[in-house]
């Protein structure tokens, strides 16, 4: 096996390893379109882009891509799933063409990245999209640094095979350096088409749920709790129509999870030295799946998230929400393989990778653990709570009171603004900036037919790790464990506070936010300037990665002035979170569930920042670089 | 290269109108629920009932088919329903439209049309339910209700029991129905999921006539009620 070739067109001390044929790809600058007639393309292991220096291209291709030894059509960046990793550079302009080999329209958006609105990638939104054979030139610069990915923002290209992962190396000293490391994209595979997925889910919404209560179950539970507890706790679910089981909508019965592309078969292996500080950059790039991952045997230190850094933090296990990256240390010492392993969060499956020294060699995999339920909690009926104990830890089904962190660190930032906020002109003060959301009863407004129930609490969860995690006895990250390594710059107080509700209606397949649709919604307009709390209260049972294009949005964990950044923040059945954000960004922007079938069946937003000093902006596809 | 990059005539539209998410989506189905075979004593029935729609998440057109015939004479019914659907709260649709009944065969033919509304939905606790009221063409009107419930016994191995009953609101000598609930019908059908779209099933289906419309078929010496195995299919796409 050849080792990577370090450092031919790269300066770096590191380099980059994606992969066997990684280090040769790596010292190109421009991929050009791979002919496709030599065969299929499986077995390729993604190339590197380099655009640090130079101008990249990326040709969005149709391939046959197999995946444990079974082929479907794929829609693809420069012919691999995932496409090729891009590299940028902090501080440099990125100027990147995509060309559209597709016979169908075709996209690119660069998922976290801050840029001019018409370079986002959205088709209508902020640009019109790649037509076949077309050429679209993305032209931004660089502001940032991380781990982030990009991906289609067309159709469900992104659920067969149109993502790929985006390093940027920061414009100074980077700040976490490893001996060594590899970029890890999970994401979820299917031989089925998309479009039907979303038509059988419409038609029958349990479709893909093979792990639903059935009559064995009730006895089990019967003799394990008694009749009445397992007849209560029955009638509590069906009274509400809802199935406990309820966890993901798309599930290992038809998903194969993968990891850069491959299947559990197939065995992905990341290779290290013994002893070497190694970072592993996760990203989770699938359409409709959570993962919790692991690697048994090591701690895991996290050390970014969103792309931005924060305060280490070790845990044994961390659940990624669709969207979200984490950079993790690892210091592997033994000399032996370890097994990565991401499993699914409704435990009907998962990825899974190998760590080793070597090509070939494998570890145990994780016995597969109990199917995940929903509680009473979920559903915002926290004095339900407790006929699943079983399932749960503790603090999820008995404490809502989201005050009383576990960590030791006090809130000692959140106060300072109260001054301010007093003198606001804007109705009534808001909460000190940083600080959890108070728990909230539901208002009137059900939301209508698209809405199937509504948290009657929505309380602050973000100290819990979430459905079906937690109680294994080890350490798990939580979002409050979450602080930015530096205080965040401009900290202060919102002007105004949004309050949007994710609604949907699990019998239907119908997903929106305030019951609405995206078709029949307003755009939610923001003045350029605005300092925005985005208050998001989680009606229904299922958890939803939601994901703001253009600007950073602050998770409001209670770090004060260190409340991380992010992208994509999941929010729980249940969940009452808030998020600032400056409205710095002109443009209508997306912003959306992150799974793509919640997506598409209409849990999307539009945010319009207008300068109100600017005349006839509001058709405009933003400004335009 | 960039250069639609500025709107043209949607310029005063809201942002996002051009995007391919504002077109509707439409989605069709097509189901029999049930398409099976009586073994009753003398003579053996085939008997169906399916449905179909298309539309949107609020708005659908549906049709229903439901019927019988005998395997061994030329005579059966045959009931068809074509009905607008709104979604009205989350759990419940109004539909509402025309039915149309044949009856043909051993010199009983006799067709009637109806005008139809009704709620079809999940109710709590997992039943679903059609809940209809009939007017005839000839000013008769009538009720129906339909419930069913599904027992997991496997994830792939599934029981549907069901329940029907119809009300009529006066006599219609001609189709031998008496006022009052003319007859009821239990089924229990044992499915097993080849695939969620394709699962035969065995079953047994009980129906029985009641009250006056009951007494006008013993005065013709007919059978009010039994039960049989049934054989079929559940099949849907």
């Amino acid at each position: 096996m050849k080792r990577d070739e370090p450092s031919r067109g790269l300066t770096r001390r590191r380099f980059l390893e994606v992969g066997a044929a990684a280090g040769a790809a790596a010292t190109l600058q421009t991929v050009t379109p791979r002919s496709l007639s030599g065969g299929p393309a499986f077995g390729t292991r993604p190339a590197v882009l380099d655009g640090r220096e130079a101008e990249v291209e990326i040709s969005i291709q149709e391939v046959r891509w197999a995946v444990d030894g079974r082929e479907r059509r794929a829609v693809t960046m420069n012919g691999s799933v995932p496409g090729p990793l891009l590299r940028l550079r902090e501080g440099t302009e990125a100027v990147i063409h995509v060309r559209n080999e597709l016979d169908e329209p075709t996209s690119v958006h660069w998922h976290g990245l801050i840029l001019p609105n018409g370079m986002d990638g959205v088709p209508g939104l902020n640009f019109p999209g790649i037509a076949p054979g077309e050429t679209f030139t993305y032209r931004f610069p660089v502001q940032q640094a991380g781990t982030y990915w990009f991906h289609s923002h067309s159709g469900f290209q992104e659920q067969i095979g149109h993502f790929a992962a985006m390093i940027i190396d920061p414009a100074g000293p980077e700040p976490d350096p490893a001996d060594r490391e590899h970029v890890v994209i999970l994401s979820d595979w299917t031989f089925e088409n998309p479009h039907r997925i979303m038509a059988r889910l419409k038609k029958h919404p349990d479709y893909y749920n093979n792990q639903r209560r059935t009559l064995g179950d009730f006895f089990a539970d019967v003799s394990e709790q008694g009749l009445g507890a397992t007849l209560s706790d029955r009638l509590d679910w069906g009274g509400m129509r809802m199935m406990a089981s309820d966890v993901s909508d798309i599930t290992g019965s038809t998903y194969t999870y993968l990891v850069n592309g491959r299947g559990p078969d197939d065995n992905w292996t990341g290779l290290f030295t013994p002893g070497e500080r190694m970072k592993l950059r996760f990203v989770n790039a699938a359409a409709a799946s959570f993962f919790d991952v692991r690697i048994p045997g090591l701690p895991l230190t996290i050390v970014e998230s969103n792309g931005q850094p924060v305060a280490p933090v070790e845990v044994d296990e961390f659940r990624m929400a669709i969207g979200e990256t984490f950079d993790v240390i690892v210091e592997p010492g033994e000399d032996r393989a370890y097994t990565l392993f991401a499993e699914a969060m409704d435990r009907s499956g998962f990825a899974r990778a190998t760590l080793a020294p070597s090509e070939g060699m494998e570890a145990e995999i994780p016995p597969k653990r109990e199917r995940a339920l929903l509680t009473m909690a979920d559903m915002g009926h926290g004095g339900h709570a407790g006929h699943d104990m079983g399932q749960m830890e503790p603090d999820d089904a008995m404490d809502h009171a989201g005050h009383d962190m576990p960590e030791p660190e006090p809130m000692d930032h959140s106060g300072h603004d109260m001054g301010a906020m007093a003198d606001m002109e804007h109705g009534p003060a808001l909460r000190a900036p940083g600080t959890l959301p108070d728990d909230q009863m539901h208002g009137p407004d059900e939301h209508g037919a698209a809405n199937a129930g509504v948290a009657m609490m929505a309380t602050s969860r973000l100290h819990e790790a979430g459905i079906g995690l937690g109680s294994d006895g080890w350490r798990v990250l939580r979002y409050t464990d979450l602080a930015a390594r530096e205080v965040r710059p401009n900290f202060r107080a919102p002007d105004r506070e949004i309050e949007l509700h994710l609604t949907g209606n699990m019998e239907r397949y119908m997903w929106s936010i305030d019951g609405v649709h995206f078709r029949d919604a307003e755009p939610i307009e923001v003045r350029f300037g605005e300092r925005i709390r985005l208050t998001m209260i989680n009606d229904t049972m299922m958890n939803h990665p939601m994901h703001l294009h253009g600007m950073w949005m602050e998770l409001e964990n209670g770090r004060g002035d260190r409340i991380p950044r992010v992208h994509t923040v999941n929010v729980k059945p249940a969940e009452k979170i808030s998020l600032l954000f400056d409205a710095d960004a002109l443009g209508p922007w997306a912003f959306h569930c992150h799974v793509l079938y919640h997506m598409d069946a209409g849990m999307f937003r539009i945010v319009h920042v207008v300068d109100p000093t600017m005349a006839d902006q509001s058709g405009r596809h933003g400004d335009v670089a | 290269m960039s250069t639609s990059l500025l709107p043209t005539e949607s310029a005063a539209q809201r942002p996002g109108a051009d995007m391919p998410m504002m077109k509707p989506h439409l989605y069709t189905y097509v189901a029999f629920d049930e398409l099976e075979w009586l073994a009753t004593g003398d003579e053996s029935v085939v008997e169906y009932d399916g449905e179909a729609w298309i539309g949107g998440d609020f708005h659908r057109l549906w049709v229903k088919a439901a019927g019988e015939q005998s395997t061994s004479e030329s005579h059966g019914d045959v009931e068809f329903q074509g009905l607008y659907s709104r979604a009205i709260t989350p759990f419940w649709n109004l539909q509402t439209g025309l039915r149309f009944d044949h009856r043909y065969g051993e010199g009983t033919g006799a067709s009637r049309a109806h005008v139809a509304l009704g709620l079809e939905g999940l109710a709590p606790y997992w039943f679903e339910v059609e809940a209809f009221v009939f007017l005839s063409d000839d000013a008769d009107a009538s009720a129906r209700l339909e419930a069913s419930y599904e027992t997991l016994l496997t994830q792939r191995l599934i029981v549907e029991s069901e329940f029907e009953t119809n009300v009529a609101l006066q006599d219609v000598p001609e189709l031998g129905l008496g006022s009052g609930f003319t007859d009821v019908e239990l089924g229990a059908r044992m499915r097993y999921e080849f695939v969620r779209e394709f699962a035969p099933y065995v079953g047994y289906s009980w129906s029985r006539k009641l009250g006056e419309t009951a007494d006008v078929i013993r005065a013709a010496d007919g059978e009010v009620g039994g039960g049989a195995l049934v054989i079929g299919l559940h099949v849907w796409y």
